[in-house]
């Protein structure tokens, strides 16, 4: 792109793991570049050590067990690996900044926005103290927050997360560093206000030719602010080069692998079921809760989580319901499986109405809905083996010991893991694994529905496309009907028949999925949409030039 | 609304909800009465045999001795109410007179006890967690461990031999040299002078729990998120624990304070006795000696108020210390 | 592996395959295994009282006064009582009490607080006050009326600090169960139709005993401070030796015979030291996580 030298030049950084880790090195001869004016993105899965090397470049690493044991970080002619702590506390906030990944706890929650933001100045001497005042209201400005004197005055739980990520970068922007750091700064966000942090970068990227160094998982957002690329894999650097030919040209197996492995966002093709009845219908749902208030304290609030929201689902089909963190779509989730009970409604499994047993009559009628959860590292109990988690469930439905023992074995076989591993724990296994797990010990049950609440959120994209090729066959061989809740749009792409978007409670859009995506009818859905980052690059033609079956996994 | 009108309410709702509380503990107190052997009547006079038949007659009568128990806990209730305890004998006054002008002596302890805990507790905590893991974390450590373990009156025993009877630094007991007739700042001096012991003595075992729970605390918060953004922005470590760490690491332990402020006060039954201050805890240790138990049920009843203010007390001040949460 | 094995014990080989790592965790930390050393002597001086110093300790066994390292290892109390002997029978005392009046106090309060924080509502709201007026009592002066009315006694004494004690183990567990409810191992047990006894027995309790275990163990140092308070006061059971009676007894004496007092004390603060370090043991060894050491 430029001529001119780097601004950040990583030569053969290595960063070492204390005793006992699963390898010796988190990166491992790492060589990155960057130029003034540019943005960098280094992208890689979990444990590729993307984000320790960019810590490293602060110092930022957790002393004392991970250190940088090897290699140079050129910055101005220095190399910051051989700063003494002043050195370097003078080169951050001013000249090098950082913003990471979780706004609401990056700031102290005990001192307001403006004091934190205004802190930058006063450590680093800068201006006289009137002026710091409105230098930081300029920020604030600079980065579209409303009402700036508010939000200096308001504590971070006060702001919207989107607005903390804003002050964040105001916070490390104020003194005009030349290189900014970004560590996933959009990934705990939802996909709306994503898209409009990642433009408020790119729109502060060009206007003060600041080099951003921008970490991620996420390809869709390489796509969309990347000038230069850089994969990582168990702490190497597999390919850089600019974004233009990584994304359309990948040279390395993996890069490759890796791309594939990002659902598209046209919707495959599926033949549309030959009018199978109705497994499941939801007619006007509504939930509220009451937020605060016991007898005790003053009245509390009413949220409304799930209004009049209503549904069917054919057996067979996938039914996605998608939406962001509030819309409710978790607490339909729960209604479904009578976790949480709804205050109206109907729920109706067959002709059966859910909603309206008893707790005794409900019992047996349990095991026709049953639920795939998030996070892997929480949803299988940790004390008791594999096999026991999977035959429990028939277990307590009458099922004899032994029947439901060699039927836990089976369906570990069926979801692509071997019978012993009914022996193992759970820690002993991986995320994707013990999704797999958790999708064994809900069809252990032989159910007619399966919920699942964000089965792959919580895993790599290689992972989780793994998991969704598991769902989509176990749906097809045992003629499942699955509701499936995400905030991903993409992945509601590949694997839903029919789209429910929620917003605030209500369904605001309902439809088959192909026509969902391609003539969208409700302005929020429109808007989903065109959040979602890369969406031009995976529209786009060039990406069914290797989709060659590899998987990231194996490569 | 207006804050302070805001704060307002809140403390009425507050002190509104503690009716139910004190409630409980006369019926509590009722109960007791019942268990105890003799008539309640006994009880209520104090040491058998003091008073005159006429006397209990009228007091049988008062609190409807002869008539069912419900009547008769809404009679002892409603004397409860109208500060009404009863009358000791042995002290020849109203137990609520009696009570009153032992107050003032045990809130002072207790406040200077409770001062001494958290202001040295909280800074050796922060020392400990500095200094992690070198000497002077472990010498705060063991002897924050040893004072936990142990038992108050025995610590004071063992003060008054070293320092009253051996070095003669301090006074052995009382609260000021009455004899004396110390009047302005000599007797505020002399009081003072009395404090030392009995006050350190209370607040040993709070000052040890303080200590472990800041530094723990302090443990805690400097793994935070918000440390590193500090160290990003170019804080120097001095700068991060005091401005940063600190604020965040307190509050854990003004909640565990607020929590023991009850507790106190059954310490001080056994430091006052110990120094002969003449506070309620030394009125309860002499009551429980002269079987006057109705004198103990007033202490109990009073204390229990107090606990219910102080807690108020301390909401409020945690309020002021954390902006997430909202007084509502 | 049959399913005959598997289920024999599918619980019991959970037990066995927790503890071997756990015990490592634990031999570990040198100061909590001192305290356990410690500990263990304490109970076994305890146990052997009748062999170490036979007879009553009440007794008079010697001369008034006599000092320390004499003839009488820890000296006599005003009336001629052997010190040590008091200590030694005091130690069974202060074990005994601490040990069941916690088990008391762990109980009731795990049932009530687990009972609150599964079924949560207006069950949850009504225990929670009960707790809150419990916890605003103040312990101590109400541990001194009870004992005081039902007449001093190890069992009144063991009544009253279980009282007073089970409402700080409702808090916590019922803190655990509301946390474990939301877990979604937890959740998904309640899904498959599980009774909800058998998701609050195998389900919840068995990762919420931890901070139960630690909690009572460190309870159990409180309450003998407690117990020895109340004897101090003159509030133990007259018929058994204690080391509170002990130094309330030889206060009144504190300059001339300062024996009386400081080893009996010393004993409590031993005690009390070695179960509190055997406590955080328990904790680093139950619930191991990245230290900083």
């Amino acid at each position: 792109m430029s001529e001119q030298a780097p601004i950040l030049r990583i030569e053969g950084l290595h960063v070492r793991l204390p005793a006992g880790a699963d390898r010796a090195f988190a990166v491992e001869d790492a060589n990155l570049e960057l130029h003034a004016n540019e943005t960098l993105c280094v992208v890689g899965e979990s444990g590729s050590g993307k984000s320790l090397t960019a810590r490293a470049v602060l110092g930022l690493l957790p002393k004392p067990h991970v250190v940088a044991s090897a290699g140079r970080i050129d910055f101005a002619g220095r190399d910051l690996l051989q700063l003494d702590a002043d050195g370097l506390r003078k080169v951050r906030g001013a000249e090098i900044a950082m913003v990471f990944q979780e706004p609401m706890t990056a700031l102290n929650p005990l001192m307001t926005v403006g004091a934190q933001i205004e802190e930058v100045l006063d450590v680093h001497g800068a201006l006289k103290p009137r002026e710091r005042r409105s230098r930081v209201l300029a920020l604030l400005e600079d980065v579209h927050l409303p009402d700036p004197e508010r939000i200096a005055r308001a504590y971070p739980h006060q702001i919207s997360g989107g607005q903390r990520q804003r002050a964040m970068i105001a916070m490390a922007l104020i003194l005009e560093p030349k290189l900014l750091i970004a560590d996933e700064p959009t990934t705990a966000l939802d996909v709306t206000t994503q898209a409009q942090i990642l433009k408020l970068v790119r729109e502060l990227q060009r206007k003060r030719g600041t080099a951003v160094m921008f970490i991620t998982h996420d390809f869709g957002v390489v796509a969309d602010i990347a000038d230069r690329v850089a994969v990582m894999r168990h702490g190497r650097v597999v390919e850089t080069g600019t974004a233009e030919s990584v994304l359309t040209r990948p040279a390395h197996p993996y890069t490759r692998a890796l791309i594939a492995a990002v659902p598209p966002l046209a919707p495959p093709e599926r033949p549309p079921a030959q009018h199978a009845p109705d497994c499941l219908a939801v007619r006007h749902l509504h939930k509220s809760f009451h937020v605060g208030g016991a007898w005790t304290g003053g009245r509390g609030k009413v949220v409304q989580a799930v209004r009049d929201v209503s549904f069917r689902l054919a057996r067979g089909e996938t039914l996605g319901i998608v939406g962001e963190s509030g819309s409710g779509k978790s607490t339909v989730a729960r209604c479904l499986v009578r976790l949480i009970n709804a205050d109206e409604g109907e729920i109706s499994l067959g002709d059966v109405d859910l909603r309206a047993l008893s707790a005794r009559e409900l019992r047996p009628v349990r095991r026709r809905i049953q639920m795939v959860f998030q996070d892997p590292y929480g949803s299988l109990n940790p004390r008791y083996r594999v096999g026991r988690i999977v035959a429990e469930g028939p277990i307590v439905n009458g099922t004899p010991v032994e029947r439901a023992y060699a039927r836990a074995r089976e369906l570990l076989e069926l979801v692509g893991l071997d019978a012993r591993a009914a022996d193992r724990f759970p820690h002993e296994f991986s995320g994707g694994q013990r999704q797999r797990i958790g999708i064994a010990r809900a069809l252990a049950l032989d159910p007619e529905v399966l919920v699942a609440d964000e089965p792959v959120s919580a895993l790599d994209v290689s992972v989780q496309a793994q998991v969704l090729e598991l769902l989509a066959s176990v749906r097809d061989r045992l003629q499942l009907s699955i509701v499936f809740i995400t905030h991903d749009l993409r992945v509601a792409a590949q694997v839903c028949d029919w789209i429910a978007v929620m917003q605030r409670g209500e369904v605001v859009e309902y439809g088959r999925t192909s026509s969902v995506f391609e003539s969208p009818r409700h302005a929020y859905t429109r808007e989903l949409l065109e959040s979602i980052p890369g969406r031009n690059w995976s529209l786009g033609a060039a990406r069914s030039n290797f989709s060659d079956g590899a998987h990231p996994a194996t490569s | 609304m207006s804050l302070a009108a805001q704060r307002t309410r809140y403390v009425l709702r507050r002190l509104l909800q503690a009716v139910p509380i004190l409630l409980a503990i006369v019926v509590i107190n009722f109960l007791l009465l019942q268990l105890a052997e003799g008539d309640a009547a006994d009880v209520l006079a104090g040491e058998a045999g003091s008073a005159t038949p006429e006397y209990m007659a009228a007091l049988r009568a008062k609190f409807g001795l002869d008539q069912p128990l419900a009547l008769q806990l809404l009679a002892y209730a409603k004397n409860a109410a109208l500060l009404d305890l009863g009358y000791s004998f042995r002290h020849d006054t109203a137990v609520a007179t009696l009570i009153a002008g032992r107050l003032g002596p045990t809130l002072l302890l207790m406040l200077s006890a409770m001062a001494i805990a958290l202001v040295v507790g909280t800074l050796l905590g922060v020392l400990a967690a500095t200094g992690l893991n070198t000497w002077r974390d472990n010498v705060i450590t063991v002897l924050a461990l040893v004072a936990y373990a142990t038992p108050l009156f025995w610590i004071g025993l063992m003060l008054i031999v070293v320092f009253s009877i051996n070095a003669g630094w301090f006074p052995v007991s009382g609260m000021e040299n009455v004899a004396a007739f110390h009047s302005g700042w000599d007797r505020v001096v002399d009081v003072a002078r009395h404090l030392v012991l009995p006050a350190i003595t209370l607040s040993l075992f709070y000052l040890a729990l303080y200590a472990r729970l800041m530094r723990a605390s302090m443990l805690e918060q400097s793994g935070m998120d918000y440390v590193t953004t500090a160290r990003a922005k170019g804080l120097t470590e001095t700068r991060i624990t005091a401005r940063h760490v600190v604020r965040n690491a307190l509050l854990p332990v003004v909640t565990m304070a607020g929590v023991q402020m009850g507790n106190l006060v059954g310490g001080s039954v056994v430091v006052e006795s110990v120094f002969g201050w003449p506070g309620l805890g030394l009125l309860a240790f002499e009551s429980l000696f002269a079987r006057d138990l109705n004198l103990l049920m007033g202490i109990f009843l009073l204390s229990a108020c107090l606990v219910v203010v102080v807690n108020l007390v301390v909401d409020i001040v945690y309020a002021l210390l954390d902006p997430r949460i909202e007084l509502r | 592996m049959t399913a005959e094995q598997a289920t024999a014990s599918p619980a019991g080989s959970a037990w066995r395959d927790a503890w071997r790592p756990f015990w490592r965790r634990f031999r570990r930390n040198r100061a909590a295994v001192a305290g356990l050393i410690i500990l263990a002597a304490i109970a076994l001086i305890a146990a052997g009282a009748d062999v170490l110093r036979p007879g009553d300790p009440f007794r008079l066994a010697g001369q008034p006064f006599a000092p320390p390292f004499g003839a009488f290892l820890f000296g006599t109390d005003s009336l001629g009582r052997d010190v040590a002997a008091g200590m030694v029978h005091g130690a069974r005392t202060s074990l005994l009490i601490g040990l069941v009046a916690t088990v008391a106090a762990v109980l009731l309060g795990t049932l009530i607080g687990g009972v609150a924080g599964y079924y949560g509502g207006w069950l949850d709201d009504l225990l929670m006050r009960v707790t809150e007026i419990f916890q605003t009592i103040p312990f101590f002066i109400f541990a001194i009326l009870l004992v005081a009315i039902l007449k001093p006694s190890i069992g009144s004494i063991v009544f009253a600090i279980a009282i007073v004690s089970w409402p700080g183990v409702a808090r916590l567990v019922r803190g655990e169960f509301l946390s474990l409810r939301g877990r979604e191992y937890v959740q998904a047990s309640i899904v498959m139709g599980m009774p909800d006894a058998r998701v609050i027995f195998l389900q919840i309790l068995p990762n919420a005993l931890s901070p139960i275990i630690v909690t009572g163990s460190l309870m159990i140092a409180t309450a003998i401070l407690t117990e020895s308070a109340l004897a101090f006061l003159g509030l133990s059971d007259p018929n058994v030796m204690s080391w509170g009676f002990q130094i309330g007894s030889g206060r009144t004496h504190l300059r001339t015979a300062w024996w009386v007092c400081t080893f009996p004390g010393l004993a409590i603060v031993l005690t009390a030291l070695a179960i509190n370090l055997v406590g955080e043991g328990l904790n680093d060894a139950l619930n191991p996580r990245l230290r900083d050491r």
